[in-house]
């Protein structure tokens, strides 16, 4: 396989969802003279669109010395890079120690049924996506969730889904109010 | 009167921020001469949110504190000056155990003070270390100083803290770097989220005196970016640090500059590994480097490099200011000092405990902790991590040291302390680990690679009541030869839990395999539902709690669990309400 099509084959693993990629030129400014700070930049550009789209590292690739390999090779070796939009609540699960063996893993099965998906997906509403994560550090409160930043703990299965639902009812009182 | 509300990342998940909104808008509406304000964990996670009344030189803790009991405490306490006996956990005359049996040198102001006050620390002899370090004492002085303390490496492997500083700091160049591992992977440990939270000025404390020692004029924080409130904790005390000439240019006069920059990591365990971590800081995948050269010869950026876990840096202010001496007394003769354990799993009193070396396990999870929650009995204490592994009951009183640890075939580790009950499985556990080790490996070394996965497959195996005996040769075979062939610590270290499991735990790796059973119920393929038809009313409620459909039966008389249909979730045990489901 010839090099163009390497790349293309590794591209075409990407999801192709456009961004405004001009919205990275000033932090793409700011780093302009330090050297090694790729990382800082993809969490930039991750901050500034909730994922990293194809468009936007290839845009790294142009304005800065980073070539488009190197830019998907680091970006795919940190768990906190995302290549899909994510949805409008982020309910990330604690995968640590003293979670686990206080039951995480019921309460994961429980919030995917409840809303139909698996780790890592998003709903098709676009309202929720799930993602198991590493050890959140709030172990005395096992089990332990964080939905948007905000930690929640001592999760039994049911009030994992009543924490589900409430959402599913705000987000719903939020819609009729802005009809 | 003062007031201090526990908002560390445990306080705030416990609605810590809505008793201060509570306590400070009655403060406010009613005029009140009463200063409030947030601080750090003192440790008591199982009290959150916890609100200190301090008043005539004695300190009042309301514990669990709720909006309601806020508003009453602000009503009577703040008031009229009622102390509530009802609410308080403890107090200046009230004493617990769980404080009681503590040393605490790292923790010393966490919970106490406000961490986003350089003014309460200074107050609190905050960088008078510095400011002796710098001006009093020479760069050989201070590597002196912790030789004769003995402080060793918080993070996990326990390495003189002196050798290392020594080393950078013989090591020529005119540039070096000092950097800060706030990586805190293991999953199981929040000590370092809670130092840095409560009291992150003494971590900067660490680390300009460690940086005048080595001759560092930058240091560099690289800390997860699943810790914010941490991250922004730390970035308020640098610049206030800043402001007052602690950091900067010719800082106390002594000539000495030094500059401070947080990195934030990006999910990667394998980064807390010194040469991974220095890969990540320049911006590259982070995988381990060979070595030598050490960091401390060629580092960040090829240059010298000393690198400290959180803890270690946090013990530095106490060394300086107080003596060696003064800290060498405290412990073994080959662990001094204290050491910072996060005790969480099946414990009743969980939370971050500070303990003198030397202390024993068993005091650790029942004395402080008060032992084991729900009513269990105690089957094991995991410590270290994915690193560690599991200390059995029969040694409970293995004493707290890294000499001691490590004869259990345990570790220290960077201080998880996960008690577990029996209702914890042994093989599953391990599974677990070695999962976690197979998807962080960061795929160098075949051995750690392919190894631990072939082990998690094994394990998978063995839970999912398909092992054999011989499967138990291979996990030993592998984990030797991962131990050797990996060139950092993640893969020298990963088969521990397994190595330990079937050092302890033999018996239940041996009825998984030729049993078929799993004593502590966890290994779903290997269990079966039933119901006791004399205990069944014929309510129904399991059968709609079923996700699969999988129990019929008409109202009124006994239902049935279709085992092929059965996934084995567990619903109808806990909707049952008459204990007619069993579980074998």
């Amino acid at each position: 396989m010839c090099e163009n099509c390497k790349m293309n084959e590794i591209e075409s693993s990407f999801p192709a969802e456009m961004v405004d990629v001009s919205l990275m030129d000033n932090m793409l400014d700011k780093y302009k003279e330090q050297e090694g700070s790729l990382i800082s930049i993809l969490q930039e550009t991750q901050d500034l669109y909730g994922f990293l789209s194809l468009d936007a590292m290839k845009y790294i690739a142009e304005k800065t010395d980073y070539n488009r390999t190197y830019i998907y090779s680091v970006a795919t070796f940190y768990s906190q890079f995302r290549f899909n939009p994510v949805g409008k609540n982020l309910i990330l699960t604690c995968q640590g120690t003293a979670c686990h063996v206080n039951g995480s893993k019921e309460i994961a099965t429980a919030i995917c049924s409840k809303l139909n998906i698996a780790p890592g997906d998003t709903t098709d509403d676009g309202l929720f996506t799930f993602e198991n994560v590493a050890c959140l550090g709030c172990c005395s409160l096992a089990p332990v969730i964080m939905v948007n930043d905000q930690v929640y703990g001592k999760l039994t299965v049911d009030k994992a889904t009543q924490l589900i639902d409430d959402i599913y009812l705000k987000e719903q009182k939020g819609s009729s109010i802005e009809n | 009167m003062k007031i201090r509300v526990g908002l560390g990342s445990c306080g705030i998940a416990a609605s810590g921020n809505d008793v201060y909104d509570v306590l400070n808008t009655y403060i406010a509406d009613n005029g009140l001469d009463v200063d409030i304000e947030p601080t750090g964990c003192i440790g008591m996670c199982f009290y959150e949110p916890i609100v200190d009344i301090l008043q005539d030189d004695k300190v009042y803790s309301y514990i669990n504190v709720d909006h309601d009991k806020a508003k009453e405490i602000a009503k009577r306490h703040l008031m009229v000056g009622e102390v509530l006996d009802e609410y308080i956990g403890y107090s200046t005359d009230l004493k617990i155990d769980y404080l009681e049996k503590q040393q605490k040198i790292a923790l010393e102001n966490c919970g106490l003070i406000n961490p986003n006050s350089i003014d309460d620390y200074l107050n609190n002899n905050g960088y008078d270390a510095t400011r002796k370090a710098l001006s009093q004492m020479s760069q050989v002085d201070i590597i002196d100083s912790l030789k004769q303390a003995n402080l060793r490496g918080r993070g996990g492997a326990g390495f003189p803290t002196w050798f290392k500083w020594d080393a950078a700091y013989k090591s020529p160049g005119d540039v070096k770097y000092i950097v800060c591992n706030a990586d805190e992977g293991d999953p199981g440990a929040f000590m370092d989220r809670s130092l840095l939270e409560g009291d992150p000025h003494r971590v900067i404390e660490g680390l300009i005196i460690g940086g005048y020692a080595i001759g560092a004029n930058t240091g560099l924080i690289y800390c997860r970016a699943e810790y914010p409130l941490a991250i922004e904790r730390l970035q308020t005390a640098i610049d206030q640090a800043k402001e007052k000439g602690f950091l900067g240019k010719n800082i106390f006069d002594s000539g000495f500059d030094f500059e401070l920059v947080i990195k934030k990591g990006a999910g990667a365990f394998v980064c807390g590994e010194e040469t991974a971590l220095i890969e990540s800081l320049e911006g590259n995948r982070g995988m381990p480097r060979l070595k030598p050269p050490y960091p401390a010869q060629s580092g960040y950026w090829n240059k010298p490099t000393n690198i400290n876990n959180v803890e270690t840096l946090a013990n530095i202010p106490y060394i300086i200011r107080n003596g060696a001496g003064a800290y060498a007394t405290i412990g073994s003769e080959k662990s001094t000092g204290t050491k910072v354990f996060a005790l969480s799993g099946k414990i009743k009193n969980g939370g971050l405990v500070e303990v003198p070396m030397g202390i024993s396990l068993r005091e650790i999870i029942f004395d402080i902790g008060g032992g084991i929650k729900d009513g269990g009995s105690f089957k094991a204490v995991q410590l270290g991590g994915p690193s560690g592994g599991c200390i059995p009951a029969s040694l409970l009183d293995t004493k707290v040291t890294y000499e001691d640890i490590n004869k259990t075939g345990a570790i220290m580790g960077s201080g998880g302390m996960v008690v577990m009950d029996e209702s914890t499985c042994m093989v599953d556990i391990a599974k677990f680990f070695l999962e976690f080790t197979c998807e962080e490996s960061c795929g160098k070394c075949t051995y750690c690679r392919v190894g631990t996965k072939r082990m998690y497959e094994l394990l998978i195996k063995i839970t999912e009541g398909h092992g054999e005996m011989s499967d138990l040769d291979e996990l030993e075979s592998l984990a030797t030869s991962i131990q050797s062939a990996s060139l950092c610590g993640l893969g020298q270290t990963a088969p521990n839990p397994v190595l330990t499991g079937l050092k302890y735990f033999r018996d239940e790796y041996v009825d998984h395999i030729v049993n078929k059973k799993c004593v502590a119920k966890k290994c779903t393929n290997l269990l079966t539902y039933s119901i006791v038809e004399d205990k069944c009313i014929g309510c129904s409620v399991c059968s709609k709690k079923c996700p699969v459909d999988a129990i019929e039966g008409s109202l009124k008389s006994p239902y049935h669990i279709d085992t092929d249909q059965c996934i084995k979730c567990g619903n109808c045990v806990t909707a049952c309400k008459f204990d007619a489901i069993i579980v074998e």
